[in-house]
């Protein structure tokens, strides 16, 4: 293959993974957001203290973690196609992508919201601030740093576990490079699909690390 | 000053339980904070006097006694109320509480945003704060660019934005050098005074205690050992707060002599009472050490005076200065005193 035939197979390519990780990350901001927030006020101690739901949140959280993307693909196929009707294609790709980033993202979001100073949460709970008032004008607000550089990462995570969305027939930069440069030795299209990703990390790993130190007040 | 008492304790306690573990923090205490007043507790870390600051604006929820805040039962109060109530409670902390994602300007606005002040009028009264606290040049900076003086200046003005009648300091100044300290407690007293705000403080500085709380209360095992006026607790013989503003190296009373410990408050101080005891009984009275201080505007002072002979021989002479309106304590050698003492 000339370069001139492998360009044209790229744009598709990386529009497909930006695609995916761009809908699971939206999902995953959301939802890994809640998450995160839940684990941390319903701790003994918290602002909403429910040891039980604590616990069971916490091994939801450890599963979802443990299991390889390529197999929780696989796993949920019946719930992915209740969701988006099909199991097959870059839609069925971003159930499984959402789903393996939500409990990730939250540990970090859990991580973000344990670095806010106890002591501002006492100062806005003796001047009577909700709980609602708490957790969106104090923790999450104090923790926004923390919360754009594990989104950042999250983000970068995705990138890596939608190389795997050809296995349910998803496109993408990383099938890509499977099917062409693996599959048939296409070391040129290996080559760019490589680079490209390569760039495409360091641009969001740029951009989170800017937003994040412009949120941060030093 | 009159009487009304802003904030009343009434047998507080605390316990906290962990892992088979019982904690009593606060055992049993009895407070009244006059409106009008600085209160300071003083205590060493542990003795359970930030739990005690953290009842009265329930932070904590006391596991039995009353607390009584400008006539509201707190405890009876949950919810939307007891958020209402705390609202009129200011409270300052030690390592300032402020919001390192607001600036100044926006942390003096979050109480007001709290109440539901609307912004017009939130961004009069934040002016108006940051004046009284002389912050109006720093309202656009971020907590992390000022000093822990200003950062305090910043927790004073936020505890103040619903113009609360007490204000709660959680050691205040313990976090700051000892000038920046001065400067703070002139601001609260100055408050104090211009506002008629009530103060209830807690430290475990004597300094504090001594340049602004016009009463203390000394708190020890979740315990208050005494409690009062500051200028009467000085004058008090025994008194912890006495001994630990006016430190006297330990001493003994050689034999045939009387060794007396004096503290004199206000007016007793004019008088030059050694010499006037030295004439009337012609006697050589020692002066073995001593200080006078400022304390709440008032000079109190305390000397350790030896006189010749037995204190059987020294009735006279003691009479005449408990005459004179001074608190007398004889020291007795160390065979006599009981082991309690021994441990001061």
């Amino acid at each position: 293959m000339s370069w001139d035939e492998v360009m044209p197979l790229l744009w598709p390519a990386t529009v497909d993974t930006l695609y995916m990780t761009g809908v699971a990350t939206l999902f995953t901001a959301v939802l890994g957001l809640l998450f995160g927030v839940l684990l941390v006020i319903t701790e003994r101690g918290g602002l909403l203290p429910a040891p039980p739901v604590n616990r069971a949140l916490g091994v939801v959280v450890n599963i979802g973690r443990s299991l390889p993307f390529l197999i929780l693909m696989v796993a949920i196929i019946p719930f992915t196609r209740t969701v988006v009707g099909t199991s097959i294609g870059n839609a069925a790709a971003i159930v499984p992508l959402t789903v393996g980033a939500i409990p990730f993202y939250a540990r970090l979001v859990e991580i973000a919201l344990r670095e806010v100073d106890p002591g501002v949460i006492a100062a806005a709970d003796a001047m009577g601030a909700t709980r609602r008032e708490i957790v969106g004008k104090v923790m999450l607000r104090e923790a926004r740093p923390g919360l754009v550089s594990g989104l950042t990462v999250t983000v970068i995570a995705l990138i890596g576990y939608t190389a795997m969305a050809g296995t349910v027939g998803g496109g993408g930069l990383g099938n890509l490079a499977v099917v062409y440069g693996y599959e048939r030795f296409e070391t040129k299209v290996m080559v760019a699909t490589v680079a490209l990703l390569i760039v495409i990390v360091l641009v969001i790993q740029a951009a989170g690390d800017l937003v994040s130190r412009r949120l941060t007040h030093r | 000053m009159n009487w009304f008492p802003v904030i009343q304790i009434e047998k507080l306690r605390k316990v906290y339980r962990g892992r088979g573990r019982e904690v009593t923090a606060v055992d049993g205490v009895d407070l009244t904070v006059a409106e009008g007043e600085v209160f300071g507790v003083l205590g060493r870390s542990g003795a359970g006097k930030s739990t005690l600051l953290r009842c009265v604006n329930l932070l904590e929820r006391p596991d039995s006694g009353r607390v009584v805040v400008d006539g509201r039962d707190l405890l009876a109060l949950r919810g939307g109320r007891l958020r209402k109530a705390r609202q009129g409670i200011g409270m300052i902390h030690q390592h300032f509480g402020l919001l390192g994602s607001r600036t100044v300007a926006g942390n003096v606005a979050f109480p007001l945003e709290v109440m539901g002040v609307p912004r017009g009028e939130r961004a009069r009264r934040v002016a108006e704060l940051l004046d009284l606290v002389g912050l109006t040049d720093h309202a656009k900076a971020y907590p992390a660019q000022i000093s822990g003086g200003q950062k305090q200046r910043v927790g004073i003005a936020r505890a103040l934005a619903g113009r609360p009648k007490v204000l709660l300091s959680d050691e205040a100044t313990s976090a700051l050098d000892p000038e920046t300290t001065a400067s703070i407690l002139e601001l609260l007293r100055d408050l104090n005074r211009r506002l008629g705000l009530t103060i209830l403080l807690i430290t475990h500085e004597m300094g504090v205690v001594k340049s602004i709380c016009d009463s203390a209360a000394v708190m020890r095992d979740g315990w208050i050992t005494e409690s009062g006026p500051v200028t009467g607790l000085l004058a008090r013989p025994g008194s912890e707060l006495a001994h630990g503003l006016f430190p006297l190296p330990p001493a003994e009373p050689r034999p045939g002599t009387t060794l007396v410990e004096v503290t004199f408050t206000g007016g007793a101080t004019d008088e030059p009472f050694v010499s006037a005891l030295a004439r009337k009984y012609s006697v050589d009275v020692n002066i073995l050490g001593g200080a006078v201080e400022t304390v709440g505007g008032e000079r109190v002072g305390r000397l350790r005076l030896e006189l010749p002979g037995d204190p059987s021989m020294n009735a006279a002479q003691l009479a005449f200065l408990r005459e004179a309106g001074l608190s007398v304590e004889l020291r007795t050698p160390v065979e006599l005193r009981t082991p309690e003492e021994d441990v001061r």
